[in-house]
C-alpha cells in the first residue's frame, strides 16, 4: 500500500499542491500497489513514462511485468486487455491521443462494451482505457479531438472525465475498481493545472455529477476541459449580477440526470458548455432530457455553447473554435431574462 | 518483457514446409515418412469418433435451419479434421477461441450443443459460460478473437499459470488487421498462443487468390518471427500432431505458432448463401474425394482399429445424439424481455430501469388488448 496518507503519515490530511498529471500518476501507483491484478500498458508508458508523463516512474517501481510498453497498435492494446481481463487481470491501458484510439474502435464497441451482455453477465471486463482528449494545447491535427460521444453512445461503456486534479485521482481509482469497462477521458489542457488538495480514493460516486459553484439564476453544465472556462464565465457573470451555478458532469455515461434536473428546476435556465462539436454533441442529449423532465420549470430554451461543426482546427485558429468566457456570457444574455424595467436583472 | 529466447537460429527455420504436412493420404494410406509422428491408436480412434459425431451434429444443425429452428447456420462440413483435431489436442486447462463456423469444435470441447446453438437460434448471443467451459464466445466479427487469445495467454504467463490459448480463424480473417497485430503481440511477448487458420478456400464468395498474394497463409508468420506450419487440414492425424506440438511448445515457454490447415468448405457459407454463383460443382467434387472422415476410417480399418461393428455402434450413437438434439431444439423457448436490460452494466442504471418499465407497460397493454379480442 502506498496511498499518500501512508507514504507521508505526517501529511495524512494535509493538502499538497498537485497537477492533474501528478494526481493521475499517484492514482495509478496506488492502484498498482493495492491490487496485484492491475496492469498498466500502452505506447511509451513504460520507460518514457508516457508522452504526458502520467505513467512516470511506474515501470521502475512496479517492474515491467506490470507496467510495460506495447507495439504500436491500438486495437491490439484493447483486444489483448480484453483477453487479460477474461483471465482475471484488471488492465489500465493508455491510448496516446484521442484520435489515435480510433483503430481500437471495433474492439471497444463490439467486445469491450458488449461482452458482459453477450454472455448474460458471465464475462466481466474491469478495464480502464485512458484517453488524453480535447484541444486547447496547440496540438496539430489528430491530437485534439473531443471523442466522447463515440463512446457515450455505446451501451455498456462508462464514460467519465475529470476536470480537477483531486477529482482525477478519485475518478481514476473508482474507474479501476469498477466492474464495468470505463473510458477515462483526460482533458489535456488541464494536465498541468495545479491544485492544493488531498487525494482521496473515495468521493462523489463514479456516476455522479457535482455542483462546483452554487448559484440561483442559471445552471451552467460542463465537463472536462471546458469546465475551467465555464467557472470563469460564472465569476464574470456574477459581476453583472447574475448568480450562475456550475455543474461538473464528471460522468457522461451514465448521465446523472437527477442532479442536473434538480438544479435546473431550481434555476429555470440552463446552458451546456463543451468543446466537442454541437451537432449530436453531449449538449443535445442534456437539452433533450432536461426539456422532457423540467419543461414547466424552464424560463428559456436550453442553450449550447460548443465547438463548431468542423474538423478540429489548426493551432493558430483553435481559439475561435473553443468555448470562451465571452461566448458563454453571450449565451447567458440570450436566456430571455425579464425586461430590465420590469424584472430584477439589472442591465439584462 | 518475455523476450523470445527459443527462436530457431536461422529465420528460414520459421518457414512452413512447401507442401502441407500429412500423415495419412487421401486414400487412407500412410503418407511417406515425414517430420510428424503418428498419434497413438487410442487418439486416432478418438479423432474418428469426434469427426463422426461432429459431422452428424453439423448435418443436424443444417436440417434444423431448413426447418426454421435456427436463424442461420454456417456449416463446417468437410472441415471435421481441423475442427476435431485441433480441439482434441488441447489440454483441460487450455482455452479455445472459436468463430461462428466452429460450433462443431465447441461441441467437441464438451459444451452442451443446445447452449452452443443458442446464438444461432436467436435466443441470446452466447449460451454457455465461457469461464466454466474455457471457451470464448463464438466470434462473428473476424479476427478480433485473435487478440483476446493473445491477451488471455499473456495473462496466464503473468500469473504463472500453465494455460495455452488456441484461436481459430479462417483464410479471410488473415487479411484483417487484428490478425497481424495479434501475431506481432504474441511474438513480441512470447505468449502461449496457437493460431489455427482453417484455409477452406473461400471467404464467403472470395477465393483465396483474391485474398492474398503470399505463397501460403503460413508464410505470414515469418514476418513476425513466428514459427509457422502448413498442414493438410483434411488429415485429422496430422492436424492433431501439429497442434499438439504447438501446444507443447507454447506450454514450455517457446512461444506462439501459426498453423495453416488446408481444407475446403463443402457447403455454402451459410444456408443463406448460394455457392453455385462463385464455384463450380467439379471443384466441390474434387474435394469430396478427399473427405477427412472416410480417409481416417479407411486408415483405421486397414490397421484393424475399426471394424463394422464398432462403426455401426458409433453411427448409432451419432444418430441418438442427433435425435436428442432435435428433440431439445424443437422445444419452444420463451425469451424474457426483461433480459434486454440485464447485464448491460454490473448494476442496472436508473435510465435502464425506466426503459424496462416502459417496455413492460407496453407489453401489459398489448396483452390486455389481446385479452379483449379473445
Amino acid at each position: 500500500m502506498s496511498t499518500v496518507a501512508e507514504r507521508l503519515p505526517e501529511l495524512a490530511a494535509a493538502p499538497i499542491p498537485v497537477t492533474m498529471a501528478g494526481a493521475l500518476n499517484q492514482a495509478l501507483a496506488d492502484a498498482l500497489a493495492t491490487d496485484e491484478r492491475v496492469l498498466v500498458f500502452g505506447e511509451d508508458v513504460g520507460t518514457l513514462g508516457g508522452v504526458f508523463r502520467v505513467t512516470d516512474g511506474l515501470a521502475t517501481r512496479f517492474g515491467e511485468n506490470r507496467v510495460f510498453d506495447t507495439p504500436l497498435a491500438e486495437s491490439a492494446i484493447v483486444g489483448t486487455a480484453i483477453g487479460m481481463a477474461m483471465n482475471g487481470l484488471r488492465p489500465v491501458v493508455e491510448m496516446q491521443f484521442d484520435a489515435f484510439a480510433y483503430p481500437a474502435f471495433e474492439q471497444i464497441t463490439s467486445h469491450l462494451a458488449k461482452l458482459r451482455n453477450r454472455t448474460q453477465g458471465r464475462v466481466e471486463l474491469p478495464i480502464v482505457i485512458r484517453v488524453p482528449y480535447g484541444g486547447g494545447i496547440g496540438g496539430v491535427e489528430h491530437h485534439c479531438d473531443s471523442s466522447e460521444m463515440y463512446y457515450a453512445h455505446t451501451p455498456g461503456l462508462r464514460v467519465v472525465t475529470p476536470a480537477t486534479p483531486a477529482d482525477a485521482y478519485t475518478l481514476l481509482r473508482q474507474a479501476i475498481d469498477c466492474p464495468d469497462p470505463v473510458i477515462f477521458l483526460e482533458p489535456k489542457r488541464r494536465y498541468w493545472a495545479k491544485e492544493t488538495t488531498v487525494l482521496e480514493p473515495a468521493g462523489a460516486g463514479i456516476d455522479r455529477a457535482v455542483i462546483r459553484r452554487t448559484g440561483s439564476d442559471v445552471t451552467l453544465i460542463s465537463y472536462g476541459g471546458a469546465l475551467g472556462t465555464t467557472l470563469e464565465a460564472a465569476e464574470a457573470a456574477a459581476e453583472d449580477g447574475i448568480s450562475a451555478e456550475v455543474i461538473d458532469l464528471r460522468s457522461l455515461a451514465p448521465f446523472d440526470e437527477d442532479t442536473v434536473a434538480a438544479a435546473v428546476a431550481r434555476t429555470g435556465r440552463a446552458i451546456v458548455v463543451h468543446e466537442a462539436s454541437r451537432f449530436c454533441g453531449y449538449g443535445a442529449e442534456v437539452a433533450a432530457q432536461l426539456s422532457e423532465r423540467c419543461f414547466h420549470y424552464l424560463e428559456a430554451p436550453i442553450l449550447r455553447v460548443a465547438g463548431f461543426d468542423i474538423p478540429y482546427p489548426p493551432p493558430n485558429l483553435e481559439s475561435h473554435h473553443l468555448p470562451s468566457v465571452d461566448r458563454i456570457l453571450d449565451a447567458i444574455d440570450r436566456l430571455q431574462w425579464p425586461d430590465a424595467v420590469n424584472g430584477t436583472k439589472a442591465g439584462r | 518483457m518475455n523476450p523470445s529466447t527459443s527462436l530457431p537460429s536461422r529465420p528460414a527455420d520459421l518457414l512452413p514446409s512447401e507442401v502441407p504436412l500429412s500423415l495419412i493420404d487421401p486414400a487412407g494410406r500412410p503418407a511417406p515418412e515425414g517430420e510428424l509422428t503418428m498419434p497413438a491408436d487410442e487418439v486416432l480412434q478418438r479423432l474418428y469418433r469426434g469427426m463422426v459425431l461432429g459431422r452428424r451434429f453439423d448435418v443436424q444443425a443444417t436440417a434444423l435451419t431448413k426447418q426454421g429452428r435456427l436463424a442461420v447456420y454456417p456449416s463446417a462440413r468437410g472441415q471435421e479434421a481441423g475442427e476435431i483435431g485441433a480441439v482434441l489436442a488441447l489440454r483441460e486447462q487450455d482455452w479455445l477461441f472459436p468463430t461462428y463456423r466452429d460450433s462443431m469444435a465447441v461441441v467437441a470441447r464438451g459444451v452442451d450443443p443446445v447452449e452452443v446453438l443458442c446464438l444461432l437460434r436467436g435466443d441470446w448471443h452466447c449460451g454457455y459460460d465461457p469461464a466454466r467451459e474455457r471457451v470464448a464466445p463464438q466470434c462473428t466479427p473476424l479476427a478480433t478473437n485473435t487478440l483476446h487469445a493473445v491477451g488471455l495467454a499473456h495473462a496466464a504467463t503473468v500469473k504463472g499459470e500453465d494455460t495455452v490459448a488456441l484461436v481459430l480463424l479462417g483464410d479471410g480473417a488473415t487479411s484483417e488487421g487484428d490478425t497481424h497485430e495479434a501475431l506481432n503481440f504474441a511474438a513480441v511477448f512470447n505468449t502461449p498462443t496457437v493460431f489455427f487458420v482453417q484455409n477452406n478456400g473461400y471467404a464467403i464468395s472470395v477465393p483465396l487468390a483474391k485474398q492474398t498474394h503470399a505463397p501460403s497463409l503460413a508464410h505470414k508468420g515469418i514476418g513476425y518471427g513466428i514459427r509457422s506450419v502448413l498442414v493438410d487440414g483434411n488429415d485429422a492425424a496430422a492436424v492433431y500432431a501439429v497442434v499438439s506440438a504447438a501446444v507443447a511448445r507454447a506450454a514450455a515457454g517457446e512461444g506462439p505458432t501459426l498453423i495453416e490447415a488446408v481444407t475446403y468448405r463443402i457447403e455454402s457459407h451459410t444456408n443463406a448463401d448460394d455457392a453455385t454463383r462463385y464455384r463450380d460443382r467439379a471443384e466441390v467434387e474434387s474435394w469430396l474425394v478427399k473427405d477427412p472422415v472416410s480417409r481416417l476410417a479407411n486408415y483405421l480399418t486397414e490397421r484393424g482399429l475399426l471394424d463394422e461393428q464398432a462403426g455401426a455402434a458409433l453411427d448409432a450413437t451419432a444418430e441418438a445424439q442427433a435425435a436428442q438434439l432435435r428433440a431439445r431444439m424443437n422445444v419452444d423457448t420463451v425469451s424474457d424481455p426483461r433480459d434486454l436490460f440485464r447485464h448491460v452494466y454490473a448494476q442496472q442504471t436508473p435510465a435502464l430501469r425506466r426503459q424496462e418499465q416502459e417496455l413492460l407497460a407496453e407489453l401489459a397493454v398489448t396483452e390486455a388488448t389481446e385479452e379483449d379480442h379473445r
